[in-house]
């Protein structure tokens, strides 16, 4: 006992060095990669834009203004209006908010649906795995887009209505994104459990509990946060392509992706590049910083993952 | 005996992969097939053979980390594949495994204090409030300083992780550890240090050792009993002077041949074997040393030798000992 007392006074009188936890470790790598952090607040930007913007408009949303058609970018209309006179900027950040928020939602469900029947096949093996498994392999055997572009169809001819389509496109943008990810989770869980490290908690008796929680957890959220990141670029340029195609988000509600179809139009597409350049530019920009921040992300997390 | 810690009688251990589901299963890998030792109190049993002879495997499935095939493992006269729940985390104390690879058996998102007294305060050994006090004085007998206690393992070298894992073990309080090629991933000059720090902690503690190696040299400070594994069986066991001064099994004496001897001026044929190691899935019939023995007759590939105690407490499986 009186080692014991020593050795923690000693201990308290020694400046005791604490690393960091690996979170904070993180968040200073990140804040070292200059790409990752123009990223970063050019998203912020893009948020608070897309969210708060629209407060600040003197415009209403679908308001048409027959005098006001096709106007190019003035101190009234700072990035123009289209052909039903609406302020382009306005309709611009609303589509933000629809656009960032399927990609988002859909990123959610993905991660929601796929690690979970990642972690139950990963954890349960046998025959739930392999019907899992399969399934997972069927839907990823067939290239995401076209079965975009089928259901979106579908949805078109059933008439579905335009406030509708928003949800029924996160739930195919999820339906299309998880198998990725329930391999993922199942890989990360299968060599995990065959990790030393894991074997050990076995060795020392530790419960369940303790085994998901803290050790099997905590080692998969680095790759899991990685992967949402670059999952939310993914489904928002899918929801861009099929609202482009009239398949996605229908007008009236504005999307980025269907604000694009004015580039179809080989008037507008020559004569008033104000309709399709902004949202071009906003899916490029966005989807970009995603990527950027994904990669700043993963090499943050764990140096050695670095290629 | 009284004495005896750990029983093991015709282990066997097969690794099966079913390929798909309409495939049959494939040929089992018969990592241990048909082992049989004992360790008593205090012992320090050495395990040597070539990697892929399963050793490991014998070491994992001795504390029930994995299933056996067959054949008996007794722990203190208990069946430890028929304990209950709560008898299987009393021996998840009693005993601990020391991994080979110091930077896989650690996890990284751990601090290494919280690594060392985590699994102490599941099994209530010390309350929340004293682990901390506990775990500095393990990690003091385990040579590591105090103010490592809130790092990372990746913060530190492999001869310092393995003490962190030593560490980790040592906090329960064991008495009988399977110690898996420990130094075999360290430097030569960790070496030693890490083979003192298993010694001392030994004599202190009067821990009993299964204490794997692929290199007979290493174990050869440390042990009092060898045994010789290859292929899934073990072909020699016996005190470390007998088997050392007077070895029996072809396999054993090229082994001990290639050892390297203090003086100089003594000199030993050196034996050479030919070829590899032969696929344990399809090991050769009769005696599975048989493709590599320089003393193979015909009699060796139609009869599996017998596995026998030629003189006292030294037992040999080969038909021309
Ligand atoms: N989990 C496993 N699945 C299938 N085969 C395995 C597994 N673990 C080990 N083996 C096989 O069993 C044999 C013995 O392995 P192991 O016990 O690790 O040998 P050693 O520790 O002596 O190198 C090897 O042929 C190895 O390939
Ligand atoms: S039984 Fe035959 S092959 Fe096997 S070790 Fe003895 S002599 Fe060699
Ligand atoms: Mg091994």
């Amino acid at each position: 006992m009186e080692t014991q007392s020593l050795l923690v006074k000693q201990q308290n009188s020694k400046t005791i060095v604490k690393s960091p936890s690996l979170w904070k470790q993180t968040y200073l790598r990140l804040k070292k990669n200059k790409m990752a952090m123009v990223s970063l607040f050019f998203l912020m930007f893009m948020f608070l834009l897309s969210f708060i913007g629209p407060y600040f408009s003197p415009y209403i949303l679908d308001r048409t203004d027959v005098a006001n058609m096709n106007q190019p970018p003035s101190a009234s209309h700072w990035l123009g209006t289209d052909n039903y006179g609406r302020d382009i900027l306005t309709r611009l950040m609303m589509a933000g908010q629809i656009s960032l928020t399927i990609g988002i939602a859909a990123m959610f469900l993905s991660i929601l649906i796929g690690s979970l029947l990642g972690a139950i096949s990963g954890f349960y093996r046998g025959i739930v795995d392999l019907v899992i498994m399969r399934l997972a392999d069927i839907l990823m055997s067939i290239p995401g887009l076209p079965l975009l572009l089928m259901m979106g169809a579908i949805l078109s001819e059933w008439k579905v209505p335009a406030e509708y389509r928003l949800y029924l496109i996160m739930i195919m943008l999820s339906f299309v994104g998880w198998p990725g990810l329930a391999r993922l989770v199942r890989g990360q869980i299968l060599s995990l459990k065959e990790q030393p490290f894991m074997q050990a908690t076995e060795v020392l008796g530790l419960s369940d509990r303790r085994k998901i929680f803290h050790h099997l957890i905590p080692n998969t959220v680095p790759i899991l946060l990685v992967v949402a990141t670059l999952n939310v670029a993914g489904s928002i340029l899918s929801e861009s392509a099929l609202s482009y195609l009239g398949l996605g988000v229908v007008p009236p509600t504005p999307s980025w992706g269907n604000m694009m179809d004015a580039a179809n139009n080989f008037m507008d597409f020559r004569k008033r590049p104000w309709l399709w350049i902004p949202p071009g530019t906003a899916i490029f920009l966005t989807v970009v910083s995603i990527n950027l921040l994904g990669d700043g992300l993963r090499d943050a997390l764990d140096p050695k993952l670095r290629r | 005996m009284s004495d005896t810690l750990i029983e093991v009688s015709n282990l066997k251990k097969y690794y099966t992969s079913s390929k798909g589901l309409f495939k049959k299963l494939s040929d089992p890998v018969k990592a241990v097939d048909g082992v049989s030792f004992t360790i008593k109190k205090g012992e320090v049993f050495g395990l040597v053979g070539e990697s892929g002879s399963g050793k490991s495997t014998i070491g994992k499935t001795i504390l029930r980390i994995q299933d056996k095939t067959g054949g008996e493992v007794k722990y203190k006269g208990q069946d430890i594949f028929n304990l209950s729940k709560k008898e299987l985390r009393h021996l998840r104390v009693q005993t601990q495994l020391v991994f080979q690879d110091p930077f896989s058996s650690l996890n990284p998102r751990i601090r290494v204090g919280d690594a060392i007294g985590e699994a102490v305060v599941e099994h209530g050994i010390v309350s929340k409030q004293e682990v901390r006090a506990h775990v500095l004085e393990v990690m003091e007998k385990c040579g590591l300083s105090p103010f490592h206690i809130d790092r990372y393992p990746h913060e530190f070298s492999g001869g310092q992780r393995q003490r962190i894992v030593i560490a980790r073990a040592m906090a329960l309080n064991p008495e009988f550890i399977v110690m898996d090629e420990p130094v075999a991933s360290l430097d030569v000059s960790i070496q030693a240090q890490i083979i003192n720090l298993f010694s001392d902690l030994q004599r202190e503690n009067g821990l009993s050792y299964l204490f794997i190696s692929h290199d007979i040299s290493v174990v050869e400070h440390l042990c009092t009993k060898i045994a010789i594994m290859y292929l899934g069986n073990i072909v020699e066991l016996a005190s470390k002077e007998d088997l050392f001064n007077q070895p029996l099994h072809p396999y054993t004496k090229a082994l001990l041949s290639a050892v390297p001897i203090p003086d100089p001026t003594a000199k030993r044929e050196r034996i050479l074997l030919k070829g590899d190691i032969p696929s344990p899935i399809n090991p050769p019939s009769g005696c599975k040393f048989r493709s590599r023995c320089p003393s193979a007759t015909n009699l060796c590939s139609e009869k599996i030798p017998e596995y026998r105690e030629v003189n006292k407490d030294h037992f040999v499986a080969c038909h021309y000992v």
